[in-house]
């Protein structure tokens, strides 16, 4: 049984159908992919994989257990389950120490005095010790995108989503996200991301899933979709993603 | 590196500056002329000395002056009561508006209904419905006093209003920061409380200031129904005195409290459209 199950996940907008019938299966510490044109349907899934939006057929497992029954109480499920934007979302009227403690003690009902060593290590983990007093606006968008994880991270979540995280940034402060991701998954956190880092997909991902309208078109080993892919939407895509 | 001049100004420098000094000269010429027409051509109307006599008599204006003053403190004394009474009613109106659950929805209803009605009718017919009207039912004291009913009239009008601007300031919260809120497992009340309110309140800060501006003017409406506030105790001093001189004392007073506060709103307006951009 895989950490995370989508069987046959179906989306609609109104008449559009942004997810398909999507199957898709996460392993327990496993970095899946996602990667697509714009328009594809990656952000949708990962809010659907988070009930943001509900969806209208079929069914998500986490652990063996269906999330996604209708009028089930979704704080649980997000609290298990964290994500991170492409715009950061920070709360900008907190201190990063106050966005990342505001979860746990709200959810989780614990005292600041009592997790704020945790999430303290947590920022001196991610090289931001001496930013926790900081506004969101007075932080670099890779420090922001940083103290973002780390906001996600402080609510000890079992799966992460991460959509596009990189895309809003400068290229110099790349790689010091990215980095944050490897170090995540050397630890074992199993992780979902939409990207249009194709280098980094190759490198990190167990597996690397290419959406097109809605649907998995193909999947794969990095190795296997980079090199050797079978599907002519996916060969197109990946022409124009890595010219 | 640039030319630099004795004075130490480059180029642009110094035409900017040369531009500021000319704007300057041009500003204050006009402004003189127009004070200066105005000098010379109001006293050549055929009424001014009769409106000089009976609007700006100086020795009427230092007799009237202090109690005019103390009467003012009426108008803040019931300022002060109101005001917070609004925004905790305006505020309470605008989150009962947004309400999603089904079992709040009377309450929905019950605040649409509210600031319709209560937006549509005039300020002045608020006070006497209600400030005439309600110790026309034969309370006893202290119920039927002006000051209770009147204030209640404007606390109810002015939060019609007030709610209004705290719902735009809640749309104004980009919905990204709801989701972001949600993901971390807050629930819709968490997120409204810890996430949507503080930051909608801030963007509403200079628009309520001018609500407030605009209740401390209305607060002499209530002169209406019997409380002796600045206007009313300004009339007193027209009927005694057979001149309108303590109606400009009290405008002056309205002024000095409103002007500054004029100011400090816009200031903060324009520092906020700054910060937007
Ligand atoms: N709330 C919504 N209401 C209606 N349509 C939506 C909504 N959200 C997304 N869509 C539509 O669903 C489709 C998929 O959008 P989605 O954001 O999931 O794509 P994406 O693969 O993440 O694209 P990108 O790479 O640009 O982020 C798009 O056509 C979009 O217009
Ligand atoms: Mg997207």
């Amino acid at each position: 049984m895989a950490k995370l199950e989508l069987r046959g996940v179906e989306k609609r907008f109104g008449e559009a159908t942004v997810c398909d019938g999507i199957d898709l299966d996460v392993g327990e510490g496993e970095m899946v992919c996602l990667i697509g044109a714009s328009g594809a349907g990656k952000s949708t899934l990962l809010r659907c994989i988070n009930l943001l939006e509900p969806i209208e057929d079929g069914a998500i497992y986490l652990d063996g257990t269906d999330i996604s029954v209708p009028g089930l109480d979704p704080q649980t499920v997000r609290s298990r389950i964290g994500m991170v934007f492409q715009s950061y979302n920070l709360f900008p009227h907190m201190t990063a120490l106050e966005n990342a403690m505001l979860a746990p003690r709200r959810v989780r009902g614990v005292t600041r005095a009592a997790i704020q060593p945790e999430v303290e290590e947590l920022f001196a983990r991610f090289g931001l010790a001496d930013r926790m007093g900081n506004y969101p606006d007075q932080l670099s968008g890779g420090q922001q995108q940083r103290v973002a994880i780390v906001r996600a991270l402080a609510m000890r979540p079992e799966v992460m989503l991460f959509d596009e995280i990189t895309s809003a940034l400068d290229p110099q402060l790349v790689g010091e996200v990215l980095d944050v991701l490897l170090m995540l998954k050397d630890q074992g956190m199993t992780m979902v991301l939409a990207t249009h880092e194709m280098g980094f997909a190759r490198q990190a991902a167990d597996k690397v899933c290419f959406l097109k309208d809605g649907r998995i078109i193909e999947e794969g080993a990095p190795d296997a979709i980079f090199d050797t892919p079978k599907m002519d939407e996916t060969k197109a895509f990946l022409a124009r993603a890595l010219k | 590196m640039t030319k630099q001049d004795a004075a130490g100004m480059t180029r642009r420098q110094l035409y900017e500056a040369q531009q500021r000094k000319r704007s300057i000269r041009i500003a204050a010429t006009s402004t003189a002329l127009v004070i200066a027409a105005i000098v010379v051509l109001v006293p050549l109307t055929p009424g001014w000395e009769k409106v000089k006599r009976s609007f700006f008599n100086w020795d009427t204006l230092v007799d009237t002056f202090p109690k005019l003053l103390d009467a003012f403190l009426i108008n803040i004394m019931i300022f002060a009561w109101s005001a917070p009474a609004i925004a905790v009613l305006g505020l309470l109106i605008a989150l009962a508006r947004d309400a999603k659950s089904p079992a709040l929805f009377p309450l929905r209803i019950f605040g649409a209904a509210f600031t319709d009605v209560f937006r549509g009718v005039p300020v002045i017919l608020t006070v006497y419905l209600i400030g005439f009207g309600i110790p026309g039912l034969g309370l006893p004291r202290p119920w039927n006093s002006p000051y209770i009913w009147g204030s209640l009239a404007l606390i109810l009008t002015y939060s019609a209003y007030v709610a209004e601007i705290f719902r735009s300031g809640i749309d104004s919260v980009h919905h990204s920061q709801r989701s972001a809120a949600l993901s971390l497992g807050l629930s819709e009340r968490q997120v409204m409380r810890d996430v949507v309110l503080p930051q909608a309140v801030r963007n509403v800060v200079p628009s309520q200031m001018n609500m407030l501006i605009a209740l401390q003017k209305d607060v002499s409406l209530l002169s209406f129904i019997g409380p002796v506030e600045i206007f009313r105790q300004a009339g007193v001093f027209k009927s005694l005195l057979a001149n309108f001189t303590p109606y400009v004392g009290a405008a002056i007073i309205f002024l000095i409290v409103t002007v500054p506060a004029t100011r400090y709103a816009d200031y903060l307006m324009a520092r906020q459209m700054r910060e937007r951009r």
